[in-house]
């Protein structure tokens, strides 16, 4: 390199390493170290496995954690179901204007807060809420009827926030599907279930693994949507990090859980790739 | 299963319900939220008790509007900063980063790439507890050793921008990336054949070029910013962004004051998101 791009080199990488280290890489150091720290005495510390065991030993922490693993692994598989068909209309039935209107509606919900989002979601699911009026009107129902703080409730609010990361790559990878493949499958034979499995599901394994990904790692990482919507048994692992953090004040025990849970991510995130043979870069560059 | 495969009616108007079904179920929750900000009522449910501005101009209890609720309006005002601030930072940082790996190859580029990307994979509270642990152990070093009080390393604004511009950096750095990478390097080329120097070349070439994508980029991290809730949880101090002044407002019991605070915000960012498109048509 010649000394002017050495100094330009310089100059670009060093607002990077600024950013990855003291933000990135350095603080999540410290949280790991911070939680194989115990208190032993009046401002002295230990190294110790302390709060993994607490982790480990009190039942509440281990069975939130599985089922906040198991309900968001759920939350992912239902947003894809759901999404992929609109997906499809999207990118290969709906043609011109209305293919465009319809992507565009379907960021539109997006552009506003979560918290908005679950604001709506209380607002139609409560015993006053709309459909709870509905069905009263219907005659469906006697009296008010509640349907909210419970599983359902959240896992309808958590298929919502999430959508918008499933569909929008799902579209893209399905639009690059040329027509003529999937008459060529028709052409040899195949039945409409054939087809979808042998042609159309395998070109979108990128998008589904993208969408996937970001849709699982928002649904772990939720705080708002089971605070608001889930009920008293509906805990979920970030609210706990959040009450040793905030409430307790136990930061040791909060970051032994934070780890976790970054543990947890990276584990199905990885998996996830090599199952499909996806790299990071591919898939996140193109979403 | 495309239109030029025939397929059955009865499919057909199945997959149509579907699809029209799937979209009234992404518009439902916002057009409730936004037709209860005119319920003349203190609560934003059933009865329809009529059609009322309180909720936003009314200024007596107990219908006190959005224009006259100091507290809300400091919230917005709040947000705004934040979100400029991140969106400043993160537009500056990601257009460095973007030139970096468009333009340099060099030993480590593939694990720094790999590094830039993972905080879209760490989830958000998670950053936020990490960026709480670190600032506060450099605090309490700096107290411990010179009696150094750093107010801006205790939970506040200043946290809350860094919290939200070290994720915030990644998105703009892909934005920025994807159009200089359709940049004809020829046309820099030929400035600096015309006499100009790298800066100037890159400043009336280059620059031009990617404008619709930092306007993007900032529009997109602004947006990002101003809706961000988990990051900003951990981080908060006194000074509360609308999200969590709205959750704290919430979880008191609801009013459709905050109906019409996020009417309000959807009209706002739908100008945001507008203005955007428009300039990435031009």
């Amino acid at each position: 390199m010649r000394a002017g791009t050495r100094l330009g080199f310089v100059l670009l990488i060093a607002p990077l390493l600024l950013w990855l280290v003291l933000l990135i890489v350095i603080p999540h150091v410290d949280l790991a170290l911070l939680s194989l720290r115990e208190r032993v005495g009046v401002g002295e510390y230990a190294v110790s496995m302390a709060n993994y065991r607490t982790f480990l030993d009190e039942p509440l922490y281990l069975w939130t954690f599985l089922r906040t693993a198991v309900m968001a692994v759920l939350a992912t598989a239902i947003t894809l179901v759901i999404g992929f068909p609109v997906s499809f209309y999207i990118a290969k039935i709906a043609r011109g204007r209305v293919q465009s209107a319809l992507f565009l509606l379907c960021l539109v919900p997006f552009w506003v807060s979560e918290l908005v989002r679950t604001f709506g979601w209380m607002i139609l699911l409560r015993e006053t809420g709309l459909i709870s009026g509905l069905l009263q009107w219907l005659g469906l129902t006697d009296g008010p009827v509640e349907m909210l703080y419970n599983d359902a409730a959240m896992m309808v609010g958590l298929v919502y926030t999430s959508m918008l990361f499933m569909v929008v790559p799902l579209v893209t990878t399905l639009e690059s599907l040329d027509d003529g493949i999937i008459e060529a499958g028709y052409d040899l034979g195949g039945s409409g279930p054939s087809v979808l499995r042998e042609i159309i599901i395998p070109h979108a394994v990128p998008g589904i693994v993208a969408g996937s990904i970001v849709v699982f790692m928002l649904s772990l990482g939720n705080y708002l949507t089971p605070t608001m919507l889930g009920g008293k048994d509906s805990l979920w692992f970030t609210e706990l990090i959040y009450s040793q953090f905030i409430v307790r004040f136990n930061w040791e025990l909060g970051a032994a859980f934070g780890f976790l849970l970054l543990v947890l991510s990276s584990v199905i995130v990885w998996a996830m790739l090599r199952l499909t043979g996806q790299t990071l870069e591919k898939t996140m560059g193109s979403a | 299963m495309i239109p030029s495969m025939p397929r059955p009616l009865a499919y057909r108007l199945i997959y149509g319900a579907y699809v029209t079904l799937f979209f009234v179920y992404l518009a439902l929750p916002l057009a409730v939220v936004a037709v209860f900000a005119f319920n003349d009522s203190v609560f934003p449910a059933l009865p329809w008790e009529g059609f009322t501005w309180n909720w936003f101009f009314g200024d007596a209890r107990p219908q006190i509007g959005v224009f006259h609720e100091r507290r809300i309006l400091r919230a917005i005002g709040t947000s705004v900063l934040v979100g400029a601030c991140v969106s400043a930072l993160s537009l500056v940082v990601g257009t460095s980063n973007a030139f970096l790996f468009n333009r340099y190859r060099f030993r480590g580029r593939g694990l720094l790439y790999v590094l830039m990307l993972l905080p879209l994979v760490i989830p958000g509270i998670v950053l936020g507890i990490s960026i709480l642990v670190f600032s506060s152990t450099v605090a309490n070093a700096a107290w411990d050793a010179w009696e150094w009080d750093l107010v801006a390393l205790r939970p506040g604004l200043v946290l809350v921008i860094l919290g939200q511009f070290s994720f915030i950096t990644t998105i703009a750095t892909l934005v920025i990336s994807a159009r200089l990478q359709k940049f004809d390097r020829s046309l820099e080329e030929a400035a600096l054949n015309l006499g100009a120097g790298r800066l100037t070349a890159v400043r009336t070439v280059t620059l031009p070029f990617l404008a619709p994508a930092l306007v993007g980029a900032f529009v997109v991290a602004f947006l990002m910013s101003f809706e961000n809730f988990n990051t900003t949880l951990m981080l908060v101090g006194s000074d509360a962004p609308l999200t969590i002044a709205m959750f704290d407002r919430l979880k008191e019991g609801s009013t459709p004051l905050l109906n019409a605070v996020s009417l309000l915000l959807m009209l706002g960012s739908s100008v945001l998101a507008l203005t955007m498109i428009v300039f990435q048509r031009r």
